[in-house]
Parts: C-alpha cells; structure tokens; sequence
C-alpha cells in the first residue's frame, strides 16, 4: 500500500511558497537561472517559472540538465541509464542559479549536477529548491528551498507524479518491496 | 525507458547487432552531441578506465577519433600500433592482448588487416573489445556514425535511397553499412563495376546492384562514395584509375541525378578527382567533415553503452 | 540515299521476317518502301535488278575478320577487306584488335571507324582489345574502347592465358553489356605445334596442336562465363569436344555463343599435305570427325554463327617453311558458296544459313538486323545459287591470296551486295 504525502494542490501551494521564497532571498527575478534536473526538476522548474512570472510579470530563463555523465554511481546500477537532454540556452556566468529536483535523498545527484553546471560556467551563487526532502543525505548538501520534509526509512520509495507525463499530480510513499 | 538495454560485452560487427541496439546507439549519441557544443567538451563519466588502442594497422583517423572519444569520456587512453613486419601468429597476438589486460585495460579498440581478429580476441579477454576495422568483414562505427549523419540530414531512415559508389568488394565500410541499413529498412543501391561486387551481396535485404552511376543514382536521397585504392588496377579490378574515374567519380553532372537534396558522403580520406570532384567534396551537399565530428559523438556512445554492460 | 532502286522477281528469304516466295523488294532512298508480289510500273529514275533464279536474303555480316590496317596494310586494307567483304556478299564487317597498333585504346577505334567511313565499301565494327597490347598482361580500357564504338573485345590470335584476368574481363564487361569473344587456346599445350595434332602431323614430322589445347579453354571459359555473369563469345571452334562444351553450356542456360569458319566444316588436316602452308591456320584443320560434329553443331543450334576468321597474309609470307608461314585463310571471298554447299548437301538449311551468317552476328555483336521488311535500311544480298565458278585467288580483291581452296569448284555467289541501299554488281561482266 503507498500512502499519499503531497495531493494536486498541496504541491500547488508549496510550489507557490517555493516561488515567493525565492523572489524574496534574491529580491526579484532578475539575476535568477532556473535549470531542473531531468526529469521531474524540469517539470517543477518550469511551474516556478510561472509562479514567478505571476508575481513579478518576468518569467527566469529556463535550463534543463541531464546529469547521467556525472554519476558516481553508474557501475553500481542495473543496466545504463538513458541519457536525457541537457539544455542550457543562456549563460549563467555571474547569475543566481537555482538548481530545481524532485526529491533530494542522499545528495549525490546534486553533487552530480553542481559538476555539470560548472561546465557551462561560473554561476555567482548556487541555490537548490526541491520538492521533498527525504533525509539520509551522505553529503554535506542541504536545500534552500523544500516543499515538504517526509522522514522516510532508506529502503522506502518515494514516487512523484506530474500532469506533464500524463498523471494526477501526487507524491506518494511506498515501502520496501511493495508494487 | 529509464534504462539502457546492454549491448553486450563486445561491439564486433552491425551483423550482431539487433535494430533496437542501433537506434539505441544513435540516441546515445545525440546526447554527446550535445556534450560535444558545450565549451567545456569533457564530462567525468568512465573516470578510472582504461582504454587500449591497439592498431595492427596504420591508421591516423579511427585512432585519433576513438583516442579522442575516450579522453573526453575520461578515460586513460594508451595508443599501440603495432607495425606486421613480419607474421604475427595467433599466440603472438593473444600475447599482446593479455598485456594489455595486465595493465587493466577495460575497453581495447582493435584494428587488424585479417578478418575476424577481433572476435578472436573477444572470446580470449575479460576486456570490451570494439571493431575499429577488420580486414574485409566490418567498421561498425563508421556505419553507425554514416547513420547518425544521415539521420540529423534527413530526420528519418527508414525508406530513404542510398547510393553507395565503389569498390564495394574490398569495403568494410559498405559491409557494415549494407547490414545496418538493410536493418533499418533503407534501400540500397550497391554501384560499381562487376569486379568490385562481391558474390551473393544482392540477396542481402534491401540490397539492389547496379554497374553505372546513371542507374544507381537516379533519386537518391544520400550518395556514399567509398576511397578507391589505386593498387587495384594492378589485380584487374579495373583497367586504369583514369578509366574508373571517368566510369564511377562522382561530380556534380551526375550528382543532379540525385534528389535535389541529396546528401554527399565519403569514409575518407577521399582521393580527389578520383571517386569524388573537388566540387562536390567541398560543396554545401558534402558531410565530409560532419562525418568526422560526428564519429567522435558515436564513438563515445559506444564507449558509454559497453561500460554499462560491463558493470 | 541514292537512286531507288526495285529487286524484281527473286525468291525472297528472311526467316525473320517469315518470307520465302517470289516477291519484288523496293527500296527509296536506301530504305525498304515494299516488299510485295508484283510490283509493276517502277518509277522513273529507279533501277531494276532482275532477279529471276535469284535468291533475295538478309545481307550477311562477318562477325570475325582481320583487317589488318593499321600497320599491317601490305597484307589488308581497310578498303580492300571491305571491297573483298562485299564481293562476298558481306553487307558488313567485325575487325579484330591485332593491328599495330593494337586496338586498345579509342583513338586507334576512332582511327578504324574514320578509315572505314572515308575508305570502305561496308560498315566496319571494331573489335577492341582485352589486354593492353594483347600481351595478356593488363586490362585495356574496355569501357573507353566501348565508347568509342568498339562491339565486343577479344585478343584474338592470342589467348588470355590468365585465368583471373579472363574471369575479369568478363565481370567487367557486364557494365557496357559487351561479349568478350575467346580465342580459345592454351600457349602451353600448343607449344610450337603448326599442325593438328594426329596421324597426318606425324608423318610430316611437324608438331601437332591438340584438340585439349582448344578445349581445355572453352571448358575454362565457360566456367568463367557462369562465374562472372559476362557474356563468352568463342572464336572459330575447331574440334568435337568444343561442340560438346558449348552444347552442354547453353542446356545449362550460360550466355554462351560459337562461332566456326567454313574451312572447319569443309576439309581436314589432309589438306596440310605436301606443306601447303594455304592450310596452315589457326587453330589447325582437324580430323574428319571435328569436321563431321562442327556440322552437326550447325544443324542443331549449337553453333550460333559462320564466321570467316579471314586472316590475310602476303604471299611472301606465305611462302616460307610450314613452321615460319603465318597461320590464316583468306576467307571473305569463299565463305558463302562453301556454306551454300551445306545447304546444297542438306546438312542445313537456308534458314539456317542465313541466321548463321547475317542474323545471329548482328544479335551477338548487337549491330543493327539486317531484315527484309519495310522500314529496313536496305542491306541486302542477292546471291546467285546456280552459277559455278572455280576459286582463284589471283581474282580475289582481298590483298590476301591464301586459300586452300583454290582450284575448287563451288556453286553459288553474291551477285549483288545492297549496303546501306548502294547495290554493288559484284561480278559485272564476269
């Protein structure tokens, strides 16, 4: 049985907090980036946008970052990851990029990520806005922006669904084991 | 579709390869195409492994593109060419490679003049081994990056007409070609003359021959010129290079045959007013040079999708 | 082209256009108007032949003929072969690369078929060579030669000992659609040989050619033939077992065709007897069972064509010692009185002989079918079958006097060769 944490509209408020919150650490949109980690960050990235853009009457540029190349983790995984686009239209050299994923577990996406960016340039700040935290980190990483914190134990699942890929937007939790 | 199905351990010809395999390889390395735009060419991916080149022939482009492909994967890549003054017999050559292994060698890139000596290998190390040309048999990352090419041109490839021009007999780029396009349901027309085509070729899927220009490349979509060795007059494939040239170059005359937008390719290196005018070669309808940035971008896909298996 | 011209009253016969009767034949301006019963009331300006008792046929095409210019015009000419081709009925010729220069390259074509339009008496068709300078070393530029208007190719007079550089050749002439015409001999298994290998040889002490020596390459080439998908032409067959090869290589559907020379189904190595070096030839007059099977290979389809293998050579030449002359017949003048002679024998029929000699070149060297129909360019041979008539080699327009026929009675003989709608009375006052 998965239990829901987040329904359609909790994400809703949390991501419209999540885009206040920014606005106000940054006083205004002007210097942010936005760029999602594939794939859910992408999705959530690109709703803050237009929060943001309901607020301040300018959306942030936009970027995607697949961070596969990046992981510490390939030889320990089943199969091969796909690699997804990376997308990065505009420079972040001098800006505030705002690091946008899903879940934040043990950190080392993150680390993954913060690598990759750095190969598009010299961002003048890193900041990092995720859905849920779910603790465990194994790397001196934390958040700047959390829609929900969920204790979870490590072998337990946590599952977002996005209107984007079709589904009703929820986040639910699941247990060891369980289909 | 999360996650990669494994190529398995080697990449030893196209005619291992399944349809679903080559698409895979393709997607994989639009992604490094990508990584190839960026100023910063370089991502961390196979940090810690080890790439042997191992050519037992000469070669400056193959080798450089695998050697580059892996540095930017970061690999530790090691260049061995190995001249065959003499005969290197089957001991001889097992020997070199479990050198190789004995420095950790996970991926080794082999080229041989004799047929089959990479699947020789491959069954006799632990190591990937990729095909990076075996005598007449495959090249099967030049037909992969030959596909790649054609796909970004064209943005399809199933039912598209391609023309491959020469000394079909002699080509494992043609070979590798014929067995992935006939795999991904392209037609193709093999044209040369008679000598140069070799028996049986006509029954393999897609696959129709033709003797003169004229014929083959009337509406094609793509036309792939193969290099012509000169020595080969000397065997009586043909009576002169200067007859063949006149018989089978490809020029601008003849490229109008083609499809308005017909694309030009060729293997390289090309031999100029040979199989190909300086025109054409240079010409906005050439992938030439594409090819070559494109090999790089493939190259690395493969290299990416082997390790995984290896895990 | 010239004046009209009407064919009055001869037995007209063209299998392929199903004729045999009496008719009248009428040609305007080098093409045939009509071919009716009774065409009365010819127009002004128009000649008449008579042609009652007269035998109205397809003009002939010899498929294998040495020309010898350049090079060598003290035994030929471009202009006295033709002159000799049409005196025989021929309407037009192949001429074989063995010239000096060899033609193995397009200018000497082009130098061949420009001679032949200022000089002959008869469309000439080059033969080009295989090899560059016959020497069976390296392959001409057949594609070039091709272009320039070269028929088919052949080393003729040497063998392409080379078995892979027969093999493509033939591959390589599939891009223009060409035959390769083998002369079929091995150099090893002549070795020096003058004569037929046999009885006749051996009491004249000379050294005798095997009929293997003639085999041993069909059988080669066929194989070839199959392998390569190529189109095989053989020369001037000689021997029972090449009958045998070529019969049992078309039951197998190969694109194989023969040809054979009238002195092969008329005399035997007899004839080299007292060192007549007029039957000196190669390959050499066999023994009567060849000459019996290359009749039978006639009757029955096996043999596509007559060719004359028309070899001239200067009577100096010719008179040396029988292992010094040169091998070769002068066969242009000759050849259709002694194929009428197996008409006359019944061996075949007139049919046959007319494929033989006029429909079955023209489909092999793929020149254009000299047929009797209206809208045909009128090439035309209107043969005299009675007339009896002894050879003399002295009355032979070919510069090449070396027969062994001569002296011989024969019946029958172009009286009148039509090329390209020009009649030439061959024997005018005769």
């Amino acid at each position: 049985m998965s239990k829901e944490i987040l329904s359609r509209d909790e994400i809703n408020r949390a991501l419209t907090r999540m885009a206040h919150e920014i606005l106000e650490r940054n006083r205004g949109a002007e210097n942010i980036r936005l760029v999602g980690i594939q794939r859910g960050g992408v999705y959530l990235a690109a709703r803050l946008a237009g929060k943001i853009c309901g607020i301040e009457g300018v959306a942030p540029p936009l970027g995607s970052l697949d961070i596969t190349l990046y992981r510490d983790d390939l030889k320990l995984k089943k199969g091969l990851p796909t690699i997804k686009k990376t997308d990065m239209p505009v420079s972040i050299d001098g800006k505030c990029v705002v690091l946008v994923d899903d879940v934040i577990f043990t950190g080392r996406t993150i680390r993954a990520a913060m690598d990759a960016l750095m190969d598009f340039g010299r961002p003048a700040l890193i900041q990092l806005a995720v859905l849920i935290d779910r603790g465990h980190r194994e790397l001196p990483i934390k958040a700047d922006y959390v829609g929900k914190n969920i204790p979870t134990a490590r072998g337990e699942n946590v599952k977002v669904q996005f209107a984007e890929e079709g589904e009703d937007d929820r986040v639910t939790l699941k247990r060891e084991g369980e289909p | 579709m999360d996650n990669a199905a494994p190529l398995g351990k080697d990449l030893l010809g196209i005619k291992e390869l399944k349809r679903d395999d080559i698409l895979q390889i393709l997607e994989t390395a639009s992604a490094f195409k990508e990584v190839l735009e960026r100023d910063i060419k370089k991502v961390p991916t196979l940090r810690g492994k080890t790439m042997v080149n191992l050519f037992f022939e000469p070669s400056t482009r193959t080798r450089m593109s695998f050697e580059l492909a892996g540095k930017r994967l970061s690999m530790d890549v090691i260049n061995v060419s190995i001249q065959l003054s003499s005969v290197v017999k089957g001991e001889t050559l097992l020997d070199t490679i479990r050198t190789m292994e004995a420095y950790g060698a996970d991926i080794v890139v082999i080229r041989h003049s004799s047929s089959g000596v990479p699947h020789l290998l491959a069954g006799n190390v632990n190591a990937s081994v990729i095909n990076a040309g075996d005598g007449f048999n495959e090249h099967p990352t030049q037909a992969l990056l030959d596909l790649f090419t054609i796909r970004r041109m064209k943005g399809r490839l199933e039912g598209l007409e391609v023309a491959i021009v020469g000394d079909i007999a002699h080509s494992r780029v043609a070979r590798s070609n014929i067995y992935a396009m006939g795999k991904l349901g392209m037609n193709i027309r093999l044209v040369g003359p008679p000598t140069l085509i070799p028996a049986g070729i006509e029954t393999l899927p897609g696959v129709k021959v033709f003797h003169r220009m004229e014929d083959g490349l009337a509406g094609a979509d793509v036309v792939m010129q193969l290099r012509v060795q000169k020595e080969r007059q000397d065997s009586w494939f043909f009576p002169t290079i200067s007859e063949y040239a006149k018989l089978y170059i490809l020029n601008s005359k003849r490229l109008a045959l083609a499809k308005d937008d017909a694309i030009v390719m060729h293997p390289g290196p090309i031999n100029r007013g040979i199989e190909i005018s300086s025109d054409v070669a240079d010409g906005t309808r050439s992938m030439i040079l594409d090819q070559v940035a494109n090999g790089l971008a493939v190259r690395m896909a493969v290299l990416y999708l082997l390790s995984g298996a290896r895990a | 082209m010239n004046d009209n011209v009407l064919i009055k009253g001869g037995r007209v016969v063209d299998p392929a256009s199903g004729l045999d009767s009496i008719m009248d034949v009428f040609i305007e301006n080098g093409v045939i108007s009509k071919v009716s019963g009774g065409i009365e009331n010819p127009p002004d300006n128009c000649s008449v032949i008579d042609s009652a008792g007269l035998l109205v046929i397809p003009g002939l095409v010899d498929m294998h003929t040495h020309l010898r210019e350049p090079g060598f015009e003290y035994k030929e000419t471009i202009a006295t072969g033709t002159r000799a081709a049409v005196r025989g009925g021929f309407t037009a010729v192949c001429c074989m690369a063995n010239t000096n220069p060899v033609n193995d390259e397009p200018a000497i074509t082009r130098f061949i078929l420009s001679k032949a339009a200022s000089d002959g008496a008869c469309p000439v068709y080059p033969i080009g060579a295989i090899t560059v300078g016959l020497d069976g070393k390296n392959l001409a530029e057949m594609a070039s030669l091709a272009d320039a208007g070269c028929v088919a190719f052949s080393d003729d007079g040497k063998p392409v000992m080379d078995s892979l550089l027969m093999r493509r050749a033939l591959e390589y002439s599939r891009i223009f659609g060409k035959p390769v015409i083998s002369h079929s001999e091995d150099a090893r298994l002549v070795a020096g040989g003058v004569m037929n290998e046999g009885l006749n040889a051996t009491r004249m002490g000379l050294r005798g050619i095997p009929w293997a020596a003639e085999e041993v390459m069909i059988a080669r080439d066929i194989a070839l033939c199959e392998l390569s998908g190529g189109r095989l032409h053989v020369a001037h067959i000689s021997t029972k077992g090449s009958v045998r090869l070529i019969r049992e290589a078309k039951a197998r559907g190969l694109a194989v065709t023969a040809e054979t020379c009238p002195h092969y189904f008329t005399i035997t190595d007899e004839a080299c007897i007292g060192y007549n070096t007029a039957a000196k030839v190669n390959p050499p007059l066999r023994a009567r069972a060849d000459k019996l099977a290359i009749r039978e290979g006639l009757a029955d389809g096996t043999i596509d064509a007559i060719a004359t293998d028309h070899a001239p050579h200067h009577r100096e030449e010719k008179a040396m010692g029988f292992d010094d002359a040169p091998f070769g017949i002068s066969g242009l003048e000759t050849a259709l009185a002694l194929s009428l002679r197996m008409v006359e024998k019944g061996v075949i029929s007139l049919n046959r002989m007319i494929d033989l000699m006029s429909a079955a070149p023209c489909r092999i060297m793929g020149i254009p079918e000299r047929r009797i129909a209206e809208g045909s360019v009128a090439n035309i041979t209107i043969v005299d079958p009675a007339v009896e008539w002894e050879v003399d080699p002295a009355s032979f327009v070919s510069l090449g006097k070396n027969t062994p026929f001569e002296g011989l009675r024969l019946k029958g003989r172009a009286a009148f060769t039509i090329v390209n709608g020009r009649v030439c009375e061959n024997f005018k006052g005769d």
